[in-house]
């Protein structure tokens, strides 16, 4: 029989989703999605979660009991670290204990281990854990993963390409080439955060896409390219240990340095510990360069409305400091 | 150089000690007060974790008393501790203070550099004296930890318990004024001595209770809003699974030579959590099912509002409550963790402690006839 595999759709979901899929897939199981974020995730997800946790982490609760019902497994790795000497967020480290902890009658999880933080060897042993669920065929793994990993590289090429990734998510297996090459005369906009919180439109509450029909470009970390990121992030006085960290604070500054963004929106979930440190950072940074910088604090009670507000008003006072700007110029 | 440290429960006695015995001059911080704290959420990032807001409030107010050179320890991760140095010498620098901050980082790949800031923080390059200046510290703040352990337990006991609280607050006052290895250590057993000098009631049933969570709020009775007092005041006996002498076992002594005790905490919470989440997250689980098997009668977790390892920690404890059938309650504090509302809590946990300690030996007065 076929084996029923669900992939929750939240937190690293969107960042490595192709290739989990792929990797499913080539081992002869049927993936299974959780909906989208939408009202009954979130609040399952609320209900189902401590009262402390940030909003990702009890949206991805909400994911999971989306999906338990469904499926004979459940697909949540305990990423400890994906880059060397770098981790993840504490809650990374225990999301399948917390998970196990707080739902009840869970399907088998498939929590293998990822830590990248001494070597690259320990993803080998994990992929073939995972692939060791389904099959004892370690050719036949390899070759999996193998497949996997190029449909991978072209999602992240699309990403690069200024693609954001939900479309990306939609777009890596087809062949079909879009270039989306930014507008000289819009505003270029660089919006941080997690990519959990600005590609589930959700919880994000669709920003990227209200920001690009106003005509707005709209930058996002991952479309930054590695190497900048990890030249500027290196630049700290203090070696950045989140990958998540090193991704954020290299792409801001590295946009903010090379004075080729307008503004920052910074979506963050409330009570994240990681983001309290780095919105400091890029903070600081933004106001020595006289970018102007705002803040999206989101939980489970935000209003649409209110956002929207807050985000119009940000994006009329660029404007309205550009033209001032031109006028000086033209003048002086 | 005038140096200073943040406050965290006993650390500074150790430390004022290790500082004057290799001839340096210390600011102590003010005792934490709610200034303190003022001061400190005023200045910091609003979402940043307490411990951070606290140290900030006592190094603007050790500078106010004419510190100019600061000690912190620092991480390399997971949690946001690791960020606290830079984080710190931002607000600083933007506050207008001109101070030098020196770090203890943990290696990472540059033992050299620690060893250099050592000798400069000790003021001198004779490491044989830095070392036996450390040993000297670190027996001073042990031989307090085990002060404070014996009050409590003194304190559940005592017909007047406040005379205890009178006698440590006494303690804390005249230990600022002592100097010196010797002078410290005649203190301390003085203070024993009046502690054995409180009446007590030797029949009197206690009950014994495990504190678990994040190190600092579990350390520093500021912090805690003082809730070894307040439970000991209850009638409970109260133990705390870290103390500043394991944190300083924790940070400064790591490897092989960590502490057989955090091994066998490890050990405990493998079957519910089998991976480190940073900070003393995996501690408090497996600290919690000692207390378990031991036979105490609840256990309290305490952590900061957004403390990451903890919350995961948090969402594991329901499990072990069940598994082992004890009470244990969460308590998270932050600036505005009010008095009353805290104390409500405490007493109503107390009270779920004895009704189930009474059920359970009147089962066995019945079972028993
Ligand atoms: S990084 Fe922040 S938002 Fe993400 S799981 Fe950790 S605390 Fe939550
Ligand atoms: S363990 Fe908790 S309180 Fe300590 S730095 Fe980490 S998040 Fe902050």
């Amino acid at each position: 029989m076929t084996y029923k595999v669900g992939i929750p759709q939240g937190l690293l979901f969107y960042d490595y989703y192709p290739l989990w899929k792929e990797f499913l897939n080539e081992l002869g199981t049927e993936v299974i999605l959780s909906k989208k974020t939408n009202k009954t995730i979130l609040d399952q997800g609320v209900s189902n979660c401590v009262d402390e946790a940030c909003l990702p982490v009890k949206v991805f609760h909400g994911h999971v009991c989306d999906l338990k019902d469904k499926v004979d497994y459940l697909f949540i790795p305990k990423f400890v670290s994906i880059y060397k000497k770098e981790f993840i967020c504490p809650k990374f480290l225990g999301l399948p204990e917390m998970v196990k902890n707080t739902i009840e009658d869970l399907p088998p999880i498939i929590d293998i281990e990822i830590n990248l933080r001494k070597s690259n060897l320990n993803l080998l042993k994990a992929v073939i854990k995972t692939g060791q669920y389904f099959t004892s065929n370690l050719s036949k793994i390899a070759m999996a993963y193998n497949k996997a990993l190029k449909h991978y590289e072209r999602y992240l090429d699309l990403i690069n390409q200024g693609i954001v990734p939900i479309e990306a998510v939609k777009m890596y297996n087809l062949s079909l080439k879009r270039n989306k090459s930014f507008n000289q005369n819009n505003l270029n906009i660089m919006i941080l955060g997690h990519s959990y919180n600005l590609y589930d439109e959700h919880i994000s509450m669709n920003l990227i896409k209200k920001l690009q029909s106003q005509d707005i470009n709209v930058l996002t970390p991952e479309m930054i390219d590695t190497d900048q990121i990890n030249q500027h992030s290196s630049r700290l006085p203090k070696r950045m240990f989140w990958s998540f960290g090193r991704k954020i604070i290299g792409s801001a500054f590295s946009a903010i340095e090379e004075k080729s963004i307008h503004g920052i929106i910074y979506v963050s979930s409330f009570g994240c510990g990681i983001d309290s440190i780095l919105i400091d950072l890029v903070e600081r940074k933004a106001r020595e360069n006289s970018i102007p910088f705002t803040l999206l604090t989101l939980d489970e009670h935000t209003g649409e409305a209110g956002v929207n507000t807050r985000v119009e008003a940000f994006i009329d006072m660029i404007r309205w400091r550009g033209k001032d700007e031109s006028n000086i110029s033209t003048h002086g | 150089m005038k140096v200073t440290f943040p406050h965290m429960g006993n650390t500074f006695i150790g430390a004022k000690v290790l500082m004057e015995d290799l001839g340096n001059e210390v600011i102590l911080p003010p005792k934490c007060s709610k200034k303190t704290l003022e001061i400190g959420t005023k200045h910091s990032p609003e979402t940043i974790c307490l411990p951070l807001k606290i140290n900030i409030g006592n190094y603007v107010e050790s500078i106010e008393k004419g510190a100019d050179t600061i000690l912190i320890t620092g991480s390399c991760g997971p949690c946001r501790f690791g960020f606290y140095s830079l984080m710190e010498k931002e607000i600083l620098k933007d506050l207008g203070y001109d101070v030098d901050i020196i770090v203890f980082d943990p290696p990472d790949g540059r033992p050299m550099e620690l060893l250099r800031r050592i000798m400069k923080a000790a003021d001198t390059k004779n490491v044989y004296r830095i070392l036996r200046s450390i040993v000297r510290g670190g027996k001073i703040l042990e031989k307090v930890d085990n002060l404070i352990e014996y009050s409590n337990k003194i304190r559940a006991k005592a017909f007047n318990s406040f005379k205890v609280d009178t006698i440590i607050d006494n303690f804390y006052e005249e230990v600022r004024n002592v100097h010196g290895m010797e002078e410290t250590s005649k203190l301390i057993k003085e203070t024993r001595t009046k502690l054995d000098n409180v009446k007590i009631d030797q029949n009197k049933k206690t009950l014994k209770v495990g504190i678990v969570g994040e190190i600092y709020t579990i350390i520093e009775p500021f912090a805690n809003l003082y809730v070894e007092r307040k439970l000991g005041h209850l009638g409970v006996e109260v133990d705390k699974a870290l103390k500043p002498s394991s944190w300083v076992k924790h940070h400064l002594l790591p490897g092989p030579f960590g502490s057989g005790e955090e091994k066998r905490k490890w050990k405990e919470a493998a079957p519910y959590l089998s991976t480190l989440v940073g900070g003393h997250g995996r501690e408090t689980i497996g600290s919690s099912i000692i207390y378990a098997k031991e036979n105490y009668d609840g256990i309290i977790q305490i952590l900061p509002l957004t403390c990451m390892p903890e919350i995961v920690a948090e969402s594991i404890l329901p499990t072990i409550q069940k598994d082992y059938n004890i009470p244990i309650m969460t308590l998270i504090v932050d600036e505005m963790t009010g008095e009353a509302g805290y104390q409500t809590r405490l007493e109503a946990f107390v009270d779920l402690l004895w009704k189930r300690w009474e059920e359970d030996n009147h089962e066995e007065l019945l079972s028993g006839s």
